[in-house]
C-alpha cells in the first residue's frame, strides 16, 4: 500500500496545479477563492472516491473559483497535526475563513457544499 | 510483484512482534515500571509491558497526573520515551499544569524523550460526508512514536473523540483497531476515561482494553475528602485487590499499599531507653525492644506528651533520628514546654537529629495522614517515630481508624522503626482498653493513670504489658521535675500503696518510729535532692524493690 501511495497525490497535485492556474484565470472578482486541502493516507479505495467525488464538486459547483492541495499523510506525516486531521479522508476549507472540515469520501455532495459553505455561487 | 513486495514488508514488520508473543509464554508477564510511589508494590511491579491499560474514573480523580507521571517516569528513570496524545488540553496547558509536579515537559520535548500531540476534536467545523476511518489518527500516533523511538504512550481522554463524530460503528471499529495496533507494536499505553453511569467508562471503553483496568475514586466523608485507587483487573498477573489510598501532592502520585498479610518483620534483640531511667528499670533496666511499638496511654495531663520528648530526647542524645510527629502543639510550643522538665529539644533540632512536623489532625482524612507519615518516613529515615497524640486521628468509623493504625503500626515495624505512641483516653473508659482496641498491635503498653484521693491527684504509671521481657508489674508514682520524668519507688503504707501526700504522712509516721534503730538495708538507689523524693528516702527499702 505504502509503496504505491506516493503515485496518487503526485498526480492529484499536478492536475490541482494546472487546475489552479485555469482558476487563476477564470477567477470571478466576485468571489472569494476557495483553498481546499484533502487529506489522504496512501491509495486508499476511500481516498480515491473521494479525490474523484471533490473533482466532480469543484468543476460542476465551483469552476475556477478553488484552489486544491492534496497531501498525503503516508508521506509527511508531520502535517497531520497542524489541521487537526483524525479522519480520512478529511478536506479541509482553509480559506475563507473560519476553517471548515468535511470528513469522508464526499459522495454526499449536498452535504460536501454545505460544509464548504458554497451554496451562493449556484443563484 | 507489489503484492509479494508488500508481503514480505509485512512478514518482516510482524516478525519482532511474534517472536515477543513466543517469549511472552514462556516468561511471565513482563511489567513495565511506572515509577509512581506505591503502585508498582500494589502491582507486583508496574503495568503490563506493551500492552494498554484503562485508568479511570470521575473528573478531578487524578486519571491524567497517573498517566503524566507514568510518562515522565518513564522517560526520566527507565529510559522509556513516551507518546502523550491529549484530547482535552493542549499541550502548554499540559506542560503548566504538571509543573506544579516538578516535571518540565518542555525540557523532555526538547530532549527528544516525551512527543507532545494535542488532537482537538472540534464537532462544530466537522461536517460529514460519507465514509471515513481514523487513519489521521493512526498517522500521527506512528509519526510521533517513530520520531522518538517511543515505548510508552499516553491517549488522555481517547473518549473525547465520541464528541467529534457522529457514526458511533466506525469509532468502535477504529477504537478497537487502535488497541491491537498499539499492542502490536509493544507500546505500554495508558488510555484515561470518565467513569460512566453504571460502567466503568462513559463509552465503554473497557470491552476493548482486556489487559489492566485501574480505578480511581474521590469521595468525600465528613467533609474530608479521601482518594483512593483500585485495580480492577489485571490479566495474568497477580496484585493487590483492595481499595488503596492515594495521594497527590507536590512530589506527584503516591499510592498506599495496604498492610502486608504476613507477620513476618525482622525482630531485634538490641534495647533502646525509654528515655526515663527509672523506666528502663521497670524494662528489665534495658528499655524497650528496638522496632516494637510502644503505646502510652491516659487521661489530659497525665504526661504522656512527657514521656514522648524523655524518648525522643534519649533517642537523640544517642544520635539516632526521631521523628516527631505532633496533633496538638507546634514545634515551638513543644519546645517551651519540654524546657520546663528540663528537656532541650531545640539543640536536636538543630542538629537535624529531631524532625518536628506538626499539623492539625481535622486538616485532611485519615488516609491523609498515614500518607504523610509514609511520605515523612520515607524522607527522613528515622529511627524512632513519635506520634502524639494518635487519638487525635480518631475519626471515621472504628473499623477505618483500625485499619489505618494497623497500617501504620505495621509499616514502622517493617522498617523496624520504634514507634512511640501517645493515646488519651477520655473519662473513665475501662482501663484496659484504647479508644480503638489497638492494643493488639502494641507491643509494650504503658499505663498513666492518675489517683485522686485527699484532694489531690496524683499521677501513676504502670506497664499494662510488654512483649518479651520480664516487666515490672508495679503501679508506680509519677512525677514531673524540673530535671524530668522521675517514677518514685513504689510505697507500700499499712496495706495500701499511698500517694502524694498520703505516702509523705506515711514516712513521717514511719520515720519517727524508726529514728534510732538505723536501717541498714537501704541499698536502694540513691534518689534526687528534690523536694518528694528525699522525704520518702528512709522508707524505701523493703518494699521497693521491683521484680525485675
Amino acid at each position: 500500500m505504502k509503496s504505491k501511495a506516493a503515485v496518487i497525490p503526485k498526480q492529484g497535485i499536478a492536475r490541482n496545479k494546472r487546475e489552479t492556474r485555469k482558476a487563476d484565470t477564470m477567477r470571478d472578482s466576485n468571489h472569494a477563492l476557495i483553498e481546499l486541502r484533502l487529506y489522504v493516507a496512501g491509495q486508499t479505495p476511500k481516498s480515491l472516491t473521494a479525490l474523484a467525488n471533490l473533482k466532480k464538486i469543484c468543476s460542476e459547483h465551483l469552476p475556477g473559483r478553488y484552489r486544491l492541495h492534496v497531501i498525503d499523510l503516508m508521506e509527511r506525516p508531520q502535517l497531520a497535526q497542524g489541521d487537526q486531521i483524525l479522519a480520512i479522508p478529511t478536506l479541509v476549507r482553509n480559506l475563507p475563513q473560519p476553517i471548515r472540515k468535511i470528513i469522508g469520501d464526499l459522495s454526499d455532495t449536498e452535504r460536501v457544499l454545505v460544509g464548504l459553505d458554497v451554496w451562493e455561487t449556484r443563484s | 510483484m507489489a503484492a509479494r513486495k508488500r508481503r514480505t514488508i509485512e512478514n518482516s514488520r510482524k516478525l519482532p512482534s511474534s517472536e515477543k508473543e513466543t517469549l511472552r509464554t514462556l516468561q511471565p508477564l513482563e511489567k513495565a515500571r511506572t515509577g509512581i510511589g506505591g503502585f508498582d508494590e500494589v502491582t507486583n511491579g508496574g503495568l503490563p509491558k506493551g500492552r494498554p491499560t484503562i485508568v479511570c474514573g470521575g473528573p478531578g480523580c487524578g486519571k491524567t497526573m497517573f498517566a503524566m507521571e507514568f510518562l515522565v517516569r518513564g522517560a526520566t528513570q527507565f529510559d522509556e520515551p513516551g507518546v502523550l496524545m491529549t484530547f482535552e488540553e493542549t499541550s502548554e496547558e499540559m506542560a503548566r499544569n504538571v509543573a506544579s509536579l516538578g516535571f518540565d515537559l518542555k525540557d523532555l520535548v526538547a530532549r527528544g524523550k516525551l512527543f507532545l500531540d494535542y488532537v482537538r476534536v472540534e464537532p462544530s467545523e466537522i461536517q460529514e460526508a460519507g465514509e471515513y476511518d481514523l487513519e489521521g489518527l493512526f498517522v500521527r500516533l506512528q509519526h510521533a512514536v517513530e520520531s522518538i523511538g517511543a515505548k510508552r504512550v499516553v491517549l488522555d481522554t481517547l473518549e473525547a473523540i465520541f464528541s467529534g463524530f457522529s457514526n458511533s460503528g466506525i469509532l468502535r471499529g477504529e477504537i478497537r483497531r487502535l488497541f491491537r495496533w498499539l499492542k502490536d507494536r509493544g507500546l505500554t499505553t495508558v488510555v484515561t476515561a470518565e467513569r460512566g453511569e453504571g460502567s466503568l467508562t462513559r463509552y465503554g471503553l473497557e470491552e476493548y482494553v482486556s489487559d489492566c483496568v485501574v480505578f480511581l475514586d474521590h469521595r468525600v466523608n465528613d467533609q474530608n475528602s479521601t482518594r483512593r485507587m483500585r485495580i480492577i483487573k489485571y490479566r495474568g498477573s497477580s496484585h493487590g485487590t483492595d481499595e488503596y489510598p492515594f495521594l497527590i501532592d507536590e512530589k506527584g502520585f503516591s499510592v498506599l499499599p495496604s498492610s502486608s498479610m504476613r507477620l513476618h518483620h525482622a525482630v531485634s534483640t538490641k534495647r533502646i531507653s525509654s528515655g526515663v531511667e527509672d523506666l528502663d528499670d521497670m524494662l528489665e533496666g534495658k528499655g524497650f525492644y528496638r522496632g516494637t511499638s510502644v503505646l502510652v496511654s491516659g487521661r489530659a495531663g497525665s504526661g504522656k506528651s512527657s514521656l514522648a520528648a524523655h524518648f525522643a530526647n534519649a533517642a537523640c542524645q544517642n544520635g539516632e533520628h526521631c521523628l516527631y510527629i505532633a496533633f496538638e502543639e507546634s514545634a515551638a510550643q513543644a519546645t517551651r514546654n519540654m524546657r520546663s522538665i528540663g528537656i532541650d529539644l531545640a539543640q536536636h533540632m538543630e542538629k537535624g537529629l529531631l524532625q518536628f512536623e506538626a499539623w492539625r489532625p481535622t486538616q485532611s482524612g485519615l488516609e491523609m495522614h498515614l500518607l504523610r507519615v509514609h511520605k515523612l518516613v520515607e524522607q527522613y529515615q528515622p529511627d524512632v517515630v513519635v506520634v502524639d497524640p494518635i487519638s487525635n486521628l480518631m475519626m471515621g468509623t472504628s473499623q477505618e481508624i483500625h485499619s489505618m493504625l494497623m497500617r501504620l503500626l505495621d509499616f514502622l515495624k517493617n522498617k523496624q522503626i520504634t514507634a512511640f505512641i501517645t493515646n488519651l483516653t477520655k473519662g473513665y473508659e475501662g482501663r484496659e482498653q484504647t479508644a480503638v482496641g489497638i492494643s493488639s498491635l502494641i507491643d509494650t503498653w504503658i499505663l498513666l493513670r492518675d489517683v485522686e484521693l485527699n484532694s489531690e491527684r496524683n499521677r501513676c504509671l504502670y506497664l499494662l504489658k510488654s512483649r518479651g521481657m520480664a516487666h515490672s508489674n508495679q503501679i508506680r508514682e509519677f512525677v514531673l521535675t524540673d530535671r524530668g520524668v522521675r517514677l518514685l519507688p513504689a510505697y507500700a503504707g499499712t496495706g495500701t500503696v499511698l500517694t502524694g501526700s498520703a505516702r509523705l504522712a506515711d514516712a513521717r509516721k514511719k520515720m519517727d518510729e524508726t529514728t534510732g534503730q538505723e536501717d541498714s538495708g537501704g541499698n536502694g538507689r540513691r534518689g534526687s535532692s528534690e523536694g518528694v523524693g528525699h522525704e520518702i528516702e528512709g522508707g524505701r527499702n523493703s518494699q521497693a524493690g521491683d521484680r525485675a
